[in-house]
C-alpha cells in the first residue's frame, strides 16, 4: 500500500500520488484513508496548504506520518471513518486501498458522507494482462504491484473499472472524473471507459454526491 | 502575568521547593482554598530566549519529580530514564524539562504529610481533598513563577496523562501540544473499584489511626502494602505475570501446605508492597487515588466530552498499549474520536506491547520514536517555515 518510502523531499512523491495531488485545490480540507507514511498528505500540506488528516492501519506508517508533523490516527479505516462528522472534509482520498476493504460499497458511502468529494484509485482487474493470465494460465494473477497469492492477500475485493463504474451507478454516486493509469502510474491518453477497462492497470476516479 | 514574590528553599539539596499562593490563594475544586502551598520540582536543560522550549512532565499516582537522573531518596534511576535526557526523545539539549511533585503527594509538595502552616503540625486528613484539576492549577502557578507563558508540550502517562488532558482543557492557551499516554478522559467504575480496595486496606489498618499515625510510632504499613499489591496487579498483564512467574515456586521444591509465599508471584507482590511503604505516605495514597476517581474531564461540561474539547487549539499525540486493561485503547480512542469530531489536531497510536499498563514506564522504542518524531516536527514548525 505504501511503496513510496524514503521520501525526504516533498516533491519526490510517487507519480500516481502526484496525479491525485494535482486534483486538489489550494487550502482544501483533506482526509487520506490509508495514508501510509504520509507522503501525499505531507506534499499537499506543503505545496497546497491543505488541512491534512490521515487514517492508517500500520503503527509504522503512523509513526512516519507523525514525524512529518501530520495528524494521523492509527486504526481500521472502515471503523474509524464512521466516527468523523458529516461533511468534515472537502476531499477524502482512498488510494490503492478499496480492494482491501471488507465492504467497498459501504466505504464509498462513508467517504462521501464525511467528504464533499472522494478520490479513489484501485488496481483494474479488467486489464488485458489479467484477463489473459486467467484465460491462459487458469490461476489468479500475482503481479509485481500485487504480489500476494490468492489465499493470503489482503486485497480481498478486486474489481474492474467497469465494476467500479457500475457500483457508483448503483449507489447514486456521480463520477466527476475518471482516469486510467498505466503501470508507471502515469495518466493514459484515452478517456473511454471501455478502453481504460482493457488497457489501464489502475483506475482513478473523482466521485461526489452533489 | 503577575509573578509573585516567593522564596525558594532548597529541600535537602534534592529538588527546588517553592512556596506559592501567598498573595493569591489557590482555590480548589472542593471550594476550599490553600493560602500557601509548596511545590517541589526538578528542571533539566536550558530555557531558551523566547521561552518556547519548555516541556512539563506529569507523573503518575506514586511518581515524583525525579523523572530522570538519579532519585536522591531511593538512590535509583528516575522513573522515565530512557525517555528524558541528552540526545533522548525528550532531549534535554533542546528542551527545558520541568517535573513537579503533584499537590497531595509526599515528595516535597504540599500534601497530608506536610506541615499545615496554620497549625504547625502535619495536615493529615485536614488537608483538603484535591482533584486532578487542582494538581494542574498548582502546576500553572509553578509555570507562572518560572515566567513561562506557554508550554511547548505537556506529557505524562496514566495519572500524568489525566493532568495532560486537564491542562489542554482548562488552560488551552498555555500549552501548545499534549501527549497523554496510557490514560483516560474519565475514571471508570472498574478503576474506582480497584482504588476503593486500596483505600479500605489502608483505613482498615489499626495503625492508620484515622490518618493521624504521624502522632504515633507506627505507620499503616500492612494496609498500604496490600493497597500497593492489589494495584500492582492492575499495572501488569496476565501474560506478563505468566511469563515472569508462571506457577513457579519461591526458593522451594514443593508446596509447603501453609500460607508462606510458596509462589514466586506472591513473593514478588509482597516485595512490591513492602518496598512501597518505605517511600510513600499512606494518606497521600488516599488523596491521590481520590483525585483520580473524581476525574472526569466532561463533568464540567454536562457530561459532554465534545464540549470539553470544542475549539481546542492544542495539538494532541495520544498513545495506548494493546495489553493495558486498566486504561484501555478503547478509552483513548473515545478521546481521539471526540477530538476528530471537533476538528482538533490529533494523532493516535496503539502500541503493541504485552507488559500491561506499566508498558509506558518500560523500555519501549516505538513510544520513544513517536514522541521524538512528534516533538521534532512541532519544533520545526515553531522554529522556521523551511520545508525540507
Amino acid at each position: 500500500m505504501n511503496e513510496g518510502h524514503n521520501t525526504h523531499r516533498a516533491s519526490d512523491i510517487r507519480i500516481d500520488l502526484l496525479l491525485i495531488a494535482n486534483m486538489i485545490p489550494e487550502g482544501s480540507r483533506v482526509l487520506d484513508v490509508g495514508c501510509g507514511d504520509g507522503a501525499l498528505l505531507d506534499y499537499l500540506r506543503k505545496k497546497k496548504n491543505v488541512d491534512a488528516r490521515g487514517i492508517e492501519l500500520s503503527p509504522e506508517g503512523v509513526k512516519d506520518s507523525v514525524s512529518k508533523g501530520l495528524s494521523v490516527i492509527q486504526g481500521n479505516a472502515e471503523e474509524e471513518i464512521t466516527h468523523f462528522p458529516d461533511n468534515r472534509f472537502d476531499y477524502v482520498i482512498l488510494s490503492q486501498t478499496l480492494q482491501a476493504m471488507s465492504r467497498p460499497d459501504k466505504i464509498l458511502n462513508e467517504l462521501l458522507r464525511v467528504g464533499k468529494r472522494a478520490i479513489v484509485s484501485f488496481p483494474n482487474f479488467g486489464n488485458w494482462r489479467v484477463r489473459l493470465h486467467i484465460m491462459l494460465k487458469g490461476t489468479m494473477p500475482v503481479t509485481k504491484s500485487l504480489d500476494y497469492p490468492w489465499y493470503s492477500t489482503p486485497n480481498i475485493h478486486f474489481c474492474t473499472i467497469r465494476d467500479f463504474v457500475d457500483l457508483c451507478d448503483e449507489l447514486d454516486i456521480k463520477i466527476e472524473k475518471g482516469i486510467g493509469m498505466d503501470s508507471s502510474g502515469s495518466r493514459m491518453l484515452f478517456s473511454s471507459m471501455i478502453l481504460s477497462n482493457i488497457f489501464a492497470t489502475q483506475g482513478l476516479y473523482v466521485i461526489t454526491r452533489d | 502575568m503577575t509573578v509573585e514574590k516567593n522564596k525558594i528553599e532548597m529541600d535537602d539539596g534534592f529538588s527546588e521547593v517553592v512556596t506559592l499562593g501567598i498573595d493569591d490563594p489557590l482555590c480548589l475544586t472542593s471550594g476550599e482554598c490553600l493560602s500557601s502551598f509548596k511545590i517541589a520540582y526538578k528542571c533539566w536543560g536550558t530555557l531558551n530566549g523566547d521561552k518556547s522550549n519548555a516541556i512539563l512532565v506529569c507523573h503518575a499516582l506514586t511518581g515524583d519529580q525525579y523523572a530522570c537522573g538519579q532519585n536522591p531518596i531511593t538512590g535509583k534511576e528516575g522513573w522515565w530514564p530512557k525517555l528524558i535526557g541528552p540526545g533522548l526523545a525528550i532531549d534535554t539539549d533542546k528542551y527545558f524539562v520541568i517535573c513537579s511533585n503533584v499537590l497531595g503527594s509526599c515528595s516535597g509538595s504540599s500534601g497530608p504529610k506536610e506541615m499545615n502552616p496554620e497549625t504547625n503540625e502535619p495536615y493529615g486528613l485536614d488537608f483538603p481533598v484535591i482533584t486532578i484539576a487542582d494538581m494542574v492549577g498548582a502546576q500553572v502557578r509553578l509555570i507562572d513563577y518560572l515566567e513561562i507563558d506557554q508550554l511547548f508540550s505537556v506529557i505524562g502517562g496514566s495519572m500524568g496523562g489525566m493532568q495532560v488532558i486537564q491542562w489542554a482543557v482548562d488552560h488551552n492557551t498555555r500549552v501548545k501540544t499534549a501527549i497523554p499516554i496510557a490514560s483516560t478522559w474519565r475514571h471508570s467504575a472498574q478503576n474506582i473499584a480497584f482504588h476503593e480496595v486500596g483505600r479500605q486496606a489502608i483505613m482498615a489498618d489499626p495503625n492508620w489511626q484515622n490518618g493521624r499515625y504521624f502522632e504515633t510510632k507506627n505507620r499503616p504499613k500492612a494496609g498500604l502494602s496490600v493497597a500497593r499489591m492489589a494495584a500492582h496487579i492492575t499495572y501488569m498483564s496476565e501474560k506478563s505475570l505468566t511469563s515472569k512467574f508462571g506457577r513457579n515456586l519461591q526458593d522451594r521444591e514443593k508446596l509447603t501446605f501453609g500460607f508462606d509465599a510458596d509462589f514466586q508471584v506472591e513473593s514478588y507482590l509482597r516485595y512490591q508492597g513492602i518496598s512501597f511503604v518505605d517511600r510513600f505516605d499512606a494518606n497521600s495514597y488516599l488523596y491521590i487515588t481520590r483525585a483520580m476517581d473524581y476525574y472526569d474531564i466532561s463533568a464540567e461540561f454536562d457530561g459532554s466530552l465534545l464540549a470539553a474539547l470544542d475549539n481546542t487549539p492544542v495539538k494532541f499525540c495520544i498513545m495506548s498499549f494493546t495489553s493495558d486493561w486498566l486504561y484501555t485503547t478503547e478509552e483513548s480512542r473515545e478521546m481521539v474520536r471526540a477530538l476528530n469530531a471537533v476538528g482538533a489536531q490529533v494523532s493516535f497510536v496503539e502500541i503493541e506491547m504485552d507488559k500491561g499498563h506499566d508498558s509506558f514506564l518500560l523500555e519501549c522504542p516505538e513510544m520513544f520514536n513517536i514522541i521524538s518524531g512528534f516533538l521534532a516536527a512541532e519544533a520545526r514548525f515553531d522554529g522556521s517555515n523551511s520545508d525540507e
